[in-house]
């Protein structure tokens, strides 16, 4: 393999992160270094966060900008070696932690409490074993969840800005991916407890957060006084009204790659692995049937807790709150945590996206359908090499498109942009400028389309 | 009606393809040495570093092929054989055909330089050339290449990035000199020493010696320099492939020889691709047109001539992309390589002072009639509409940003041109 980059210098970074995993498992085990006290978070978090960045960045310091994927398919852990099984294992078994037995991870929880107490003004004693057993969860593992997501996702970003530094689009993107997981994805939802708020995410909406329609929550949330009415407002207004004028604008994009929390993970994180995701025929037509059944679940579920709701439980018993714990089970944790970025080493990075994100199969029918955004092509330049394809998370055969010189309108193109970037020919580019009725056949009649497309 | 294509290149896929559109009934088969499935050969660089696998450098999904009917033949082909109508496999099989499509693709070019068959010495355009470049580079430490074109600096692209130290010998004063002016050349000749592979201008091959291992050890240059190496590159251009059609039973030259129908000389026999040469009425110097889009065009004329359509090939505007290491570079139209700028001819030139973003208009007669572009992608169908229409230069330096095909955020640098381009005059170097 090629000797262009500092080894020396990503080793150091390297061995901060073992540093900073080191004290993570010694919390574990209930004895990290300085104890469970600021000085023992940081003996974590700066060498994690430090060395986490120097290693993302070093094997691209002062080389010139431009494409990197020299050696993906030659490197185990990018190609479904053994570092890549093994990675998927150990993000699978911290998700089924984090979901189902967050006992076993109070070492880490107390770990984390000294930020948890300084965002957001709580005073939480130790958490237990036994207590964490005896109350079923805690907020700490939701917050050293989202602690170690937010870093995942600023300390990949860095690598992600380093590989694609000559595309201003990307950087651009990283930089507003790695920004609203850091701000709303995490440190808002936070401060606001501190400020006796409810713990709100702004840049989520239904159906990804199915609750922000449910009226129980929109009720609890009017009650809280004026920011409380103002969320409310912005969750039925963003899933409503936002969603479809911004998606007809700019594409899906505007959400899932510039914006969303999964889509950042994906982008930064998942970067390493895009190239696994299948191409494969089966795969689309799974795709289809499984992502909008997630949406049709979501609908029916949340129909059902209105209706619920109306009648006052008188008619449906616990219906609703049953299908409102399949779902949260079987959605959100199963197929958006364990599967959706457990496997991402393995088939890659938007598995959830892909597959299952009803929020994504809303804004993929609007994109397809109702929106300027399409992916053109430039003329006869395309030389049939694949880099496109191969490099597209989402799995479009892009290269089937660019061949012909056709438009590329899919329903789960993210817009990331990494195919027009690794396209040695310059052949593609995002676009969502006016159209004339030229997106794709039919593309002036979109409902006429809709409906052919349900037919076949 | 069978219908083989010999070849199952761009060309010959394209073909069988737009043959099957036309004529459900048809049985076509498509014949080759190389391999089962058709792939991308613009690709095989990034195959040897590691960004695809082979499979996925395939732009059809391997089910095309029963859903389109086409049959596949493994082997190669050893002469073809006008009388009996058929092909003869240097295996011994044969194969009849009622119409036979010629798309043998083409060859790298070997002038006879001593030592040019030695183990260790090779082209880069083929999957065998491919794989046997993964067993020369294991343990690799010094290539050199021979020639300076785009083939070369794709070989030398993907040594370097196995951290194997590259020499391009390159017998042009400066970088593809024979299709860069000269401006461009110097600028792609900085970016490929910048990203640490040497070039030696104005040298040439005298001979390849081997060490006591029997392979390729050392080459000697016309000026007597010796560089050690353990592999040689030889990317001194490629030329048609008409091994199989020695026998003399369609007329060759350069390439097969063909009206602008693609058809040879011999009835129901056509030519497509990199082994065509086209001439109209037999002119002296027919056109061998060596690109992948130019072989996927040819194909669909000729699966539209096989269906009696009649039709004629007109190439269009020209154009072409390629990229030296990170620097893209888009032409359209026709821009001279000669070191000056000829008689009737003025040409705007603008780089950045990065020197990796640069655009040269040229204009003759007053009119546009075509463009370089390097690190600044620029629209096809603009530029072609622009060029037909003979524009004249101050009118497309007007409407500039409408060529850009730049990705969004991109820097713009279309007012840079505008205050800052350069005016070349006849007889200016270029
Ligand atoms: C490394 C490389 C990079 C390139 N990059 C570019 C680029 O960036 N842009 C561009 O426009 N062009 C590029 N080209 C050129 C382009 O790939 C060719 O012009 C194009 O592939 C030619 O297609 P074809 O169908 O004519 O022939 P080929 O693809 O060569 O196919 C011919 C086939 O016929 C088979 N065949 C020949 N003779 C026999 C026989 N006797 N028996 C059996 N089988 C036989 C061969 O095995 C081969 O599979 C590149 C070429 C190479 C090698
Ligand atoms: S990466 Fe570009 S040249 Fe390659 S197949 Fe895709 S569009 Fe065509």
């Amino acid at each position: 393999m090629s000797v262009r980059t500092p080894d020396a210098v990503g080793a150091i970074g390297a061995v901060g992160v073992a540093l900073g995993l080191a004290q993570m498992g010694a919390a574990l085990l209930g004895a990290p270094m300085a104890g469970y006290t600021g000085a023992g978070l940081a003996l974590c978090l700066v060498p994690l966060v430090v060395g986490g960045l120097i290693r993302a960045v070093a094997p691209y310091w002062g080389t010139t900008p431009g494409i990197k994927n020299d050696g993906v398919h030659h490197a185990p852990s990018q190609s479904r070696g053994w570092p890549a099984w093994l990675l998927g294992v150990v993000i699978t078994a911290f998700y089924c932690a984090v979901y189902w037995a967050p006992a076993q991870l109070v070492g880490l929880m107390n770990l984390v409490t000294p930020l948890y107490a300084a965002l957001t003004g709580k005073a939480p004693a130790l958490a237990t074993v036994e207590g964490v057993r005896a109350a079923g969860w805690d907020p700490r593992q939701w917050f050293l969840y989202g602690l170690l997501y937010t870093v995942a996702v600023v300390v990949m970003g860095a690598r992600m800005a380093m590989r694609y530094r000559h595309s201003r689009y990307q950087l651009a993107r990283t930089a507003s991916v790695c920004f609203f997981q850091l701000t709303f994805g995490f440190l808002v939802p936070q401060l606001l407890q501190a400020f006796q708020q409810p713990e709100f995410y702004f840049t989520y909406f239904w159906p990804l957060k199915k609750e922000y329609l449910f009226p129980s929550d929109l009720r609890g949330l009017v009650e809280q006084g004026t920011l409380g009415v103002f969320m409310a407002y912005w969750g039925v207004l963003m899933a409503l009204v936002a969603v479809p004028v911004l998606t007809y604008f700019y594409g899906k994009r505007w959400y899932c790659s510039w914006v969303c929390g999964c889509g950042g993970l994906a982008e930064t994180a998942g970067d390493p692995w895009r190239h696994l995701s299948s191409k494969s025929l089966a795969a689309w037509r799974f795709e289809r049937w499984s992502i909008h059944g997630v949406l049709v679940l979501i609908t029916l579920t949340t129909g059902l807790v209105w209706a619920n709701s109306a009648a006052q439980g008188q008619v449906l018993g616990h219906a609703s709150s049953t299908a409102t714990h399949w779902y949260g089970f079987l959605v959100g944790a199963v197929l958006s945590g364990v599967v959706g970025v457990g496997f991402y080493p393995l088939l890659g990075t938007r598995v959830w996206c892909r597959f299952f994100c009803p929020q994504a199969a809303i804004l993929g029918l609007l994109q397809r359908f109702f929106s300027r955004f399409r992916i053109t092509t430039n003329g006869g330049q395309c030389i049939s090499c694949g880099n496109c394809s191969t490099y597209c998370e989402m799995g479009i055969d892009v290269r089937a498109y660019a061949q012909r010189g056709a438009n590329i309108v899919r329903a789960s193109c993210v817009g990331c942009g990494v195919c027009a970037a690794v396209c040695p020919r310059g052949v593609l580019r995002l676009e969502n400028g006016a159209t004339s009725g030229d997106r794709f056949p039919l593309s002036d009649k979109p409902l006429h389309a809709l409906m052919e497309a349900l037919r076949k | 009606m069978h219908i083989v294509i010999l070849g199952n290149g761009i060309a010959g896929v394209t073909c069988a393809l737009g043959v099957r559109r036309r004529l459900p009934q048809a049985r076509i088969t498509l014949v080759s040495g190389e391999s089962d499935a058709f792939f991308s050969s613009t690709a095989l660089m990034y195959v040897f570093m590691g960004h695809m696998r082979l499979r996925d450098t395939e732009p059809y999904e391997r089910r095309v092929w029963d859903e389109q009917r086409i049959e596949r033949v493994r082997g190669w082909v050893g002469a073809v054989d006008v009388v009996n109508a058929r092909l003869e496999f240097t295996d011994g099989r044969t194969l009849p055909w009622d119409k036979l499509v010629l798309a043998t693709g083409a060859q790298p070019n070997r002038f006879g330089w001593p030592g040019q068959d030695l183990p260790g010495v090779q082209g880069l355009y083929s999957v065998q050339d491919l794989e046997a470049l993964e067993a020369s580079s294991r343990g690799l430490k010094r290539g050199v290449v021979v020639g300076g074109g785009l083939i070369g600096v794709e070989l030398a692209e993907m040594l370097h990035s196995r951290g194997v130290d590259v020499t391009i010998l390159a017998r042009e004063p400066r970088y593809w000199s024979n299709a860069l002016p000269g401006r461009e050349a110097d600028l792609v000749g900085r970016v490929i020493e910048r990203a640490g592979v040497q070039v030696r201008y104005g040298t040439e091959l005298q001979a390849i010696e081997a060490g006591s291992n029997g392979r390729a050890a050392e080459v000697v240059t016309r000026a007597g320099d010796r560089l050690a190496c353990g592999l040689v590159g030889l990317t001194a251009g490629v030329s048609p492939n008409v091994s199989a059609l020695s026998n003399g039973a369609v007329p060759t030259r350069r390439g097969v020889l063909v009206n602008t129908r693609l058809e040879t000389r011999v009835e129901h026999v056509y030519a497509c691709g990199d082994c065509a040469e086209i001439t109209e009425d037999n002119a002296e110097s027919g056109r061998v047109e060596q690109l992948w889009y130019t072989g996927r065009a040819q194909g669909e004329i000729v699966a539209a001539n096989l269906a009696g359509e009649g039709r004629t090939y007109a190439r269009g505007v020209w154009f072409n992309s390629a990229k030296f290491f990170d620097l893209e570079w888009h032409t359209y139209g026709e821009v001279d390589p000669a070191p000056v700028v000829r008689a009737g001819e003025r040409h705007l030139w603008w780089s950045d002072p990065s020197g990796l973003h640069a655009l040269r208009i040229v204009e003759r007669d007053g009119a546009v009639t075509g463009m370089n572009s390097l690190g600044w992608r620029q629209r096809q169908d603009v530029w072609t509409q622009w060029i037909e229409a003979r524009r004249p230069v101050e009118a497309v330096l007007k409407e500039l940003a409408r060529a850009s095909f730049e990705p969004e955020f991109a820097r713009r640098f279309e007012a840079a041109v505008r205050q800052g381009g350069q005016w070349l005059q006849a007889g200016e170097s270029t």
